[in-house]
């Protein structure tokens, strides 16, 4: 009766309703384009030019891990990486996309059940209503592939663009530092020479 | 076999020694899908066929409608519904404590954001597109804004049911007594908002039989229900609600926001209705946190002790009565803090007035009370050259005391404990940062601050509110426990919205059954109430009721299972998922225990009772208490008004950890929204206009705001009558950090500070001050 997301598309015209609504793709504001989502390639015909990232992976690809908390990019919460690079997908026009790899929370992981930051965020108490858990971990992962080993400041700074309300983010710092310090000692394992110079593919 | 029984707290025996589950830090089980995305939030639903629904607001603060055009929105291409007043088949209006608030606005608009009108539509653009399309006529007229005014009786009725909501006066012990030192004040807080991440959201489904489903995130289940079964003129059991993630609460949804909009989208067009608010929307759409004035008299005698506290309380209510009620209350029995005040003279209003409708926010009308006593604590320190944490534990109410209210302070009260542990925690080394541009100084990654113009300050505060509903208020909760096919299913309405409720009800079955085998049902209105998620009371209330039914359940088990064998069930006992005798002649699966029958027992659990106050405000009108206290550490550039909240520490009153890491999610988050409301965060509103209904311009902390929190001590002395010994440990956080930032910003600025939020302008271009903060 009701799934998270959805795969269809929402505003294809009602027929039966709508018997003189001239044929969608023919509207000079619509567009068809491909996205290429975790790997993935979708295509998207006759969609309104303007809608943005955010409401085409919630809306039409039923990828509703991205959330809708502010849809003006104050709060973060549908963070996704474009081309390797963090952005607010509220803010990125869908249309504008095409062509590019972009990586949402359900992308992380590659086949893992769970990423080492996704078990850090549960087992520290990170989590609490959630809403802004999804940006926050593809935040982490940004964080971390960039800056292996951030100081508490550059944590706090590299998340202030996610904003939470539940748990003033005591929990979750605990959580990039726990994760930090695990990928940490695993690379000092792996190459004690090179300790932290480099982070291992998957690891944690 | 299925009974209904009732479970009075009073009933609950002592608090048990801890389980392997209960005390633990058990994870939430739905943390997996909450990190993953796959966590379906109220906004994630989706439905075949479904429509977007959207609302048309008043741009008006305070207008005539004198007209409604809904042609050109009806005739745009894929719009489906447009409804507005006359749509409303029930009742007009609805309310949590009065019905005063009309679903549509129609012939007079009271506050900027008020429901106009709704479209349904096949695109949210479209809906959006729609909205704009209709034509309303306004006739703006001149908004009551300010609440002095609104509680002046010549001025005219912004509403039918009048300006003043509520009065309470306290009058406690002798009026005319007097003391030695007198300091007078005047507190004013601003309009918080309590801006959870998700924004309101909803499903509506439209059933066959006339009546229809809604999947909406909320903090009372029945209670929404209620008001949108009356609006829809359908029988309750015609409106199913359904708990659907939900993305905070904080208060902000107690009240029905979207529930009858959307419901009656869906029965208008027979098609499911899908509706998320715009943050903008969500700003305007909901109750915020009373703004307060507050003018306070303390009169003290040499050794410090309260001889009297006279004040005035007047609290805006914005267009709509909301729980203002209740939380009025709240504002006068708390009005003098937890320490003993012999006499009180007490005079509390709530207004409605042309502004936005304010409702509840963690607190609850006990943070604005505590910014004023709290500032007023620290002047009487000045006054009488005491030391300020000194002087509060003169003060500090103890068990057997009497209220301001004439109540006896009966449970754990660890008043003076949690003041000395939060005051003998250690400080954060050091001062301000002294190499110019870094990043810890105040206005942090902008590197503004001179450093030699940069002060540190120390401030201290305790605050107190009840827990769970009062005056004499019906509050329950109910739970089932089924056992059926051996495994054990727990039902509550108990909305999660995000505290951690849902893995309480785990460890609480866990530890009546001894297994982790238990499934708990989404939350939904197929069984009774369970009270709202508000109040600090849902690990009491609905942690109780929980406990009840799933003993019960365990106690009919065990009965079957004695008569199956022949035996009594004294001898028998549930251990690690199955039911053993003490002999060990019987040891069997719960399934087979239950020879096939299945077992399901409710129960409806009840705290104490409570009493309304009388005409003088006295009464024993509430059940429990929680404390806690806050010392916070800042730093203050002088010249550009900005500062940096370092650290705060606190020692809360908690009963009994239940899951320490969810406790501690608590507290920090409740200090996040105290240091919020100290120094940023305001719903800015100009002649009834919100100016800031963004996050661009609602500012609340980020990662960089946020001080350190330091939790000096868990303070766990379980209160008598409630289940585990537990108090309800999500509002204590908020009530008195707020006044301990103010405090430590006026002992690093010298100035006088009387209102919160602190803006910087109220440092930098205040003028200097000599010594004490007089009035």
């Amino acid at each position: 009766m009701t799934t998270a997301g959805r795969a269809d598309q929402p505003d294809q015209p009602d027929q039966p309703d709508q018997p003189d609504q001239p044929d969608q793709a023919d509207q000079p504001d619509q567009c068809s384009y491909t996205l290429s989502v975790n790997g993935q390639e979708h295509e998207l015909r006759g969609a309104w030019m303007g809608e943005s990232l955010l409401y085409v992976l919630r809306n039409r690809l039923g990828l509703p891990g991205a959330k809708n908390a502010c849809e003006q990019g104050e709060c973060g919460s549908c963070s996704v990486l474009v081309d390797g690079e963090l952005v607010c997908s509220c803010l990125v026009l869908a249309a504008t996309a095409g062509g590019r790899e972009i990586v949402t929370v359900e992308g992380l992981g590659a086949g893992e059940r769970f990423t080492d930051v996704q078990v850090a965020f549960t087992e520290t108490g990170a989590v609490q209503c959630g809403f802004c858990t999804p940006g926050l971990i593809v935040t982490v992962h940004d964080l971390l592939e960039r800056n292996p080993r951030p100081s508490e400041l550059e944590i706090r700074e590299a998340i202030s663009g996610n904003l939470c309300r539940c748990t003033g983010y005591g929990r979750i710092l605990e959580a990039v530092e726990t994760v930090r310090d695990a990928r940490l000692a695993a690379a000092s394992r792996a190459a004690p020479v090179a300790a932290g110079a480099t982070r291992q593919e998957g690891a944690g | 076999m299925t009974t209904v029984s009732a479970v009075s707290s009073t009933a609950v025996a002592p608090a048990r020694v801890r389980s392997a589950s209960l005390g633990t830090s058990r994870k939430r089980p739905d943390g997996g899908p909450k990190v993953k995305g796959e966590f379906a939030f109220s906004s994630d639903l989706w439905a075949e066929g479904a429509l977007w629904g959207k609302v048309l607001r008043s741009p008006h603060p305070a207008a005539r409608i004198t007209g409604i055009d809904t042609s050109r929105a009806r005739n745009l291409p894929g719009v489906k519904a447009v409804l507005v007043a006359d749509d409303v088949p029930g009742n007009p209006f609805f309310g949590l404590e009065m019905k005063d608030q009309p679903v549509f606005a129609s012939d007079v608009a009271r506050y900027m954001g008020e429901a106009v009108a709704a479209v349904a539509a096949d695109h949210p653009e479209v809906a959006r597109k729609a909205a704009e399309l209709i034509e309303v006529t306004y006739e703006p007229i001149d908004p009551l804004v300010d609440p002095e005014r609104a509680l002046d009786p010549v001025t005219p009725p912004m509403h039918p049911m009048g300006n003043t909501v509520r009065h309470i006066s306290v009058r406690h012990g002798d009026a005319v007594a007097s003391g030695d030192v007198v300091v007078e004040g005047t507190y004013e807080v601003g309009m918080q908002d309590q801006a959870f991440m998700g924004p309101e959201s909803g499903l509506a489904i439209p059933d066959e039989d006339g009546g229809v489903d809604l999947f909406i995130s909320t903090q009372w289940l029945h209670v929404d229900r209620d008001q949108v079964a009356d609006c829809l003129a359908l029988p309750p059991d015609k409106v199913r609600l359904h708990l659907a993630g939900v993305g905070g609460a904080f208060g902000a949804r107690e009240d029905v926001s979207l529930q009858v909009h959307i419901c009656l989208l869906a029965l208008r067009t027979g098609r499911p209705v899908k509706m998320v608010f715009s943050r903008e929307e969500s700003f305007l759409g909901h109750v915020h946190r009373h703004p307060a004035r507050m003018s306070y008299r303390h009169e003290a005698d040499r050794d410090g002790r309260i001889v009297k506290i006279e004040a005035k309380i007047l609290l805006d209510g914005g267009a709509y009565a909301s729980s203002s009620t209740a939380v009025l209350a709240n504002a006068a029995c708390f009005a003098g803090g937890p320490y003993l005040v012999p006499n009180a003279v007490i005079d509390a209003d709530v207004v409605r007035t042309n502004n936005p409708p304010c409702g509840a926010m963690r607190g609850f009308g006990a943070v604005q009370v505590c910014h004023a006593y709290e500032a007023q604590m620290d002047k009487l320190a000045a006054a009488l050259g005491m030391d300020p944490v000194e002087l509060r534990l003169r003060n500090a109410l103890q068990p057997g005391d009497e209220l301001l209210t004439g109540q006896a302070l009966t449970g754990a009260a660890p008043v003076a404990e949690v003041i000395r542990r939060c005051a003998e925690a250690p400080l954060p080394p050091g001062g301000p940062a002294d190499e110019p541009g870094s990043m810890t100084l105040p206005g942090g990654a902008g590197r503004t601050a001179d450093p030699t113009r940069v002060r540190r300050g120390i401030g201290f505060a305790v605050g107190f509110k009840n827990l769970m509903y009062s005056e004499g208020f019906d509050d329950y909760s109910t739970a089932r426990c089924r056992i059926e096919h051996g495994i054990v299913t727990v039902f509550s309405a108990a909305a999660e919205v995000g505290q951690g409720l849902v893995t309480l009800v785990e460890q609480i079955a866990e530890d009546v059954f001894g297994t982790d085998k238990i499934i708990v049902a989404p939350a939904d209105t197929g069984v009774g109430s369970a009270g709202s998620t508000s109040a600090s009371r849902q690990t009491w209330m609905s942690g109780g009721a929980v406990d009840a039914a799933c003993r019960k359940a365990r106690d009919s088990l065990l009965d079957l299972a004695a008569r199956r064998h022949g035996t009594v069930a004294a001898v028998l006992e549930v251990r690690e998922g199955r039911v053993v005798s003490f002999d060990g002649e019987i040891d069997e699966t719960i399934e087979e225990a239950t020879g096939g029958a299945a077992i399901e027992e409710t129960v409806e659990f009840r705290h104490a009772p409570t009493f309304p106050l009388d005409e003088r405000g006295q009464g024993d009108a509430h059940v429990s208490f929680a404390f806690a206290a806050h010392r916070a550490v800042v730093d203050v550039d002088l010249d550009l008004g900005l500062v940096k909240v370092v650290e705060v520490t606190t020692a809360q009153d908690v009963g009994r950890v239940l899951n320490p890491v969810q406790v501690v999610g608590q507290i920090e988050g409740g200090i996040a929204q105290g240091v919020g409301l100290a120094v940023m965060e305001e719903i800015l509103v100009d002649q009834g206009l919100v100016r800031n209904a963004s996050f661009t311009d609602y500012l609340i902390p980020t990662a960089l705001d946020m001080p350190l929190v330091q939790i000096a001590a868990l303070v766990e002395e379980p209160e008598p009558g409630a289940p585990f010994g537990a108090k309800g440990v999500g509002e204590p956080p908020t009530i008195s950090s707020t006044a301990a930032v103010a405090a430590a910003v006026r002992a690093a600025s010298g100035l006088a500070l009387t209102r919160v939020p602190i803006r910087p302008e109220h440092i930098a271009l205040a003028a200097p001050r000599q010594g004490e903060a007089g009035s």
